[in-house]
């Protein structure tokens, strides 16, 4: 895809060049079992290990607190499924926000079919919510809150901290569980001093490889394994371990964690930039939610009376990829409900509404082309 | 692109020609089921195939609630009226050449290019023509009968200069998903639902009785919508007449819900000497004389009659005479016009009559 502009970092990354060489050396020599005894099984256990030591360390956690999963997706489903029936005979009451990502929502859903009662906390027109609606919220059956770190769509990040903070004043245990799924790559996160239990995180969205991620498991919980088999993971993740999978992600974290403030401010720069431009262009345009409180490297904003359908298909005409609302299939594009929560139902925002999201390699150069893309579409629009 | 091999070739063609081709799928219609499966996500999967092996991009867009307004609002109320419309016929006039068009115009296409078997032919004067596929029994001009000069000066059909067996060579050749894919059959939205099944969930049904031109009661009908004219299949009726021969329906007698059936294919009742129809439109803006003649189709398929039309401007209707009495005219289907290979354009058939007599067809 040359001179194509991609500012879909978001939806997933291209693969770092050096993840991609220790992979194919990974490939290439170390095919072993990580649970076979004899020597070619232990070189590949000592690359798992190794690697998990990495991820922990990244989020200020033991070792054996980190569970690899197949990604983001099983690392919800795991953390909010398990969490539920492991705790269901002290409560059935569990919060949760309007504006999660649907790996959290569907479980969720699931949960309600299943007799517990969630609550969801709606968020404010900037996309958050307050640790004093969920005080409200609390109730004495309460066994689990999950409240997204930082959002997918519109990159609200929500007081983590003060929620963990708060949730340990009670004088009955609360799970709490964050997907960080987005904000693992800019955010410095320490699950102790954030009192985080359960914590969600995706190689894909850093520059790593797809089908990997983790899910944290603070040791004060022990919670079962929901893909049952083989006694890998600590009996909490059945499966063959996808050792090229795992130093992939290994060294997409390395990159990161060294990274990191410096990544921050570098996408907080190109945000920055293209909001000067789009000033500039004369565009009407809203930011959907608030550059406060919010991830570096994700832009939503509503181009007042651009159907977003037809600016994604001329911006991907002209080389330049965005994303509108959820992903669509078959022709079949639901409405945002991030949108809808801080919009409200029939909002125009909801279908003139392209995210921007910015990552690996992008450059002022690329947002201007892109700005001016966009103002060219908008016109023929018009 | 409908995940079809017409379309799938079309883009084909177009794309060797050298054109700038961009490949979008439809979604007029849902039909997901209770296990999330749906025909438009599973045709959906042979566009991507397609478009990704010939090399173009594509998208898909829902035109669902466009659809459901325009077409199957209409279909239904025909159906209630005891007429039988022609879906594919509005499909074509208000979702594929107008609202789809719209919307590839909003993507700065020059023109919409579909792989009905059908040619247009353009004069310098800038004048567009819609002529017949060559392949005489594809031909799908009567479908497109409704489109306008304006619609007709942004389309292009590629396929309508081959056979539908040169189609699927083609698409064989270039070792297209499609090549071998079943055609579609039906209506779009029901598939190879059955019929009576899918038109009850929308309309009720009122059975009633089935009578000859006399009165005598044959049996019972599940209600008039359900049958056409000249139908012969599912009467249920054997032999108890005054021949042997089979029985038709040859009548629908709204008021009283009675169906009326007669026997013999050739049965007089069923031959009509004109028709009445309205709703025209024609293919170009060349002013239409009061009377013409010229060679007609009421209905897909069928050889072209010998007619003539005395057209009332002011209200835009017609009265259409045929050179030989015609067989089971059906209210609600197209009247279709040609003059040679051009096709003129045409109207929504309203009523049948033999002579001053006229025919209890709705």
């Amino acid at each position: 895809m040359e001179n194509y502009i991609y500012l879909d970092h978001a939806a997933t990354t291209p693969m770092h060049p050096e993840v991609i060489a220790v992979m194919t050396d990974a490939m290439e020599h170390y095919y072993g079992n990580a649970s076979s005894i004899h020597q070619i099984g232990r070189v590949s256990k000592g690359i798992l290990e190794e690697a998990r030591a990495v991820f922990a360390e990244s989020i200020h956690a033991s070792s054996n607190e980190i569970v690899l999963t197949s990604g983001g997706t099983e690392s919800d489903n795991m953390a909010i499924i398990k969490t539920a029936e492991k705790y269901s005979s002290a409560g059935k009451h569990i919060i949760t926000t309007n504006i999660e990502h649907p790996a959290v929502r569907e479980p969720l859903n699931a949960l309600k079919k299943k007799g517990f009662d969630v609550t969801v906390l709606p968020v404010n027109k900037s996309g958050h919510i307050t640790v004093s609606q969920l005080k409200n919220a609390l109730r004495n059956d309460t066994i689990l809150v999950s409240v997204i770190y930082g959002n997918n769509e519109i990159g609200s990040l929500m007081p983590i901290t003060e929620i963990g903070e708060y949730l340990q004043t009670l004088n009955h245990k609360v799970v709490f569980h964050t997907d960080a799924v987005q904000a693992y790559g800019t955010e410095d996160i320490h699950v102790k001093n954030q009192h985080i239990d359960l914590l969600s995180v995706s190689s894909h969205k850093i520059n790593g490889p797809k089908g990997i991620g983790f899910l944290y498991v603070s040791n004060e919980l022990s919670l079962p394994g929901l893909i049952l088999g083989g006694e890998q993971e600590n009996k909490r993740r059945a499966g063959t371990e996808n050792i090229p999978g795992v130093a992939g992600f290994k060294r997409a974290v390395e990159i990161r964690s060294a990274d990191k403030g410096k990544l921050r401010q570098e996408y907080q720069k190109l945000k920055q930039y293209c909001v000067d431009l789009l000033d500039e262009s004369g565009l009407d345009y809203e930011v959907n939610g608030s550059l406060e409180k919010s991830l570096p490297h994700i832009l939503s904003i509503h181009l007042k009376n651009s159907p977003a359908d037809k600016l994604l298909i001329h911006l991907d005409l002209a080389k330049v990829a965005v994303s509108i609302g959820s992903a669509c299939s078959a022709g079949n594009v639901d409405p945002s409900p991030v949108l809808i929560a801080i919009h409200g139902k029939g909002h125009p925002a909801i279908e003139e509404t392209i995210r921007l999201s910015f990552g690996y390699q992008v450059t002022e150069e690329d947002i201007k082309d892109a700005i001016m893309k966009i103002k060219k579409a908008v016109e023929f629009l018009a | 692109m409908s995940g079809g091999v017409d379309s799938s070739v079309t883009a084909l063609i177009l794309k060797e020609q050298g054109y700038d081709v961009v490949g979008v799928f439809m979604k007029n219609w849902d039909d997901t089921d209770e296990n999330g499966m749906c025909t438009a996500t599973e045709d959906y999967k042979d566009v991507a195939l397609v478009a990704n092996k010939i090399g173009v991009p594509y998208y898909s867009i829902n035109f669902e609630k466009e659809y459901w307004d325009k077409v199957f609002s209409y279909f239904l109320e025909e159906y209630k009226n005891g007429r039988t419309p022609n879906p594919d016929v509005m499909c074509n006039k208000e979702i594929k050449f107008k609202a789809f068009l719209d919307y590839a115009m909003s993507l700065g296409a020059d023109y919409v290019a579909t792989g009905h078997y059908a040619r247009v032919k353009r004069d310098e004067d800038g004048t567009t023509h819609l002529l017949r596929g060559v392949d005489s029994n594809k031909d799908q001009t009567y479908f497109l009968n409704q489109l306008s000069q304006d619609q007709l000066s942004k389309v292009m059909f590629p396929l309508g200069e081959m056979d539908k067996s040169e189609v699927r060579r083609i698409a064989q050749e270039a070792d297209l998903a499609t090549a071998k894919k079943k055609d579609s059959t039906g209506i779009c939205f029901i598939g190879e639902k059955d019929f009576k099944q899918f038109l009850m969930n929308y309309l009720p049904a009122q059975p009633g009785h089935m009578v000859t031109e006399d009165g005598d009661v044959m049996g019972k009908h599940d209600g008039l919508m359900y049958y056409t004219i000249g139908q012969r299949k599912g009467l249920g009726i054997g032999g108890n007449g005054t021949s042997n021969e089979p029985w038709f329906v040859i009548g629908k007698n709204m008021e009283k819900n009675e169906l009326i059936v007669g026997q013999g294919f050739t049965h007089t009742h069923l031959y009509a000497t004109h028709l009445t129809a309205s709703q025209f439109t024609f293919t170009t803006t060349e002013e239409k004389p009061e009377t013409f003649s010229c060679t007609a189709k009421f209905r897909y398929r069928q050889s072209d009659v010998g007619v003539t039309v005395h057209f009332n401007k002011e209200d835009n209707t017609a009265r259409v005479e045929f050179d030989e009495p015609a067989r089971a005219i059906t209210p609600g289907q197209a009247i279709v016009f040609y003059d040679g290979d051009e096709c003129l354009g045409g109207g929504i058939i309203d009523k049948a009559f033999k002579e001053s007599e006229l025919l209890q067809y709705v």
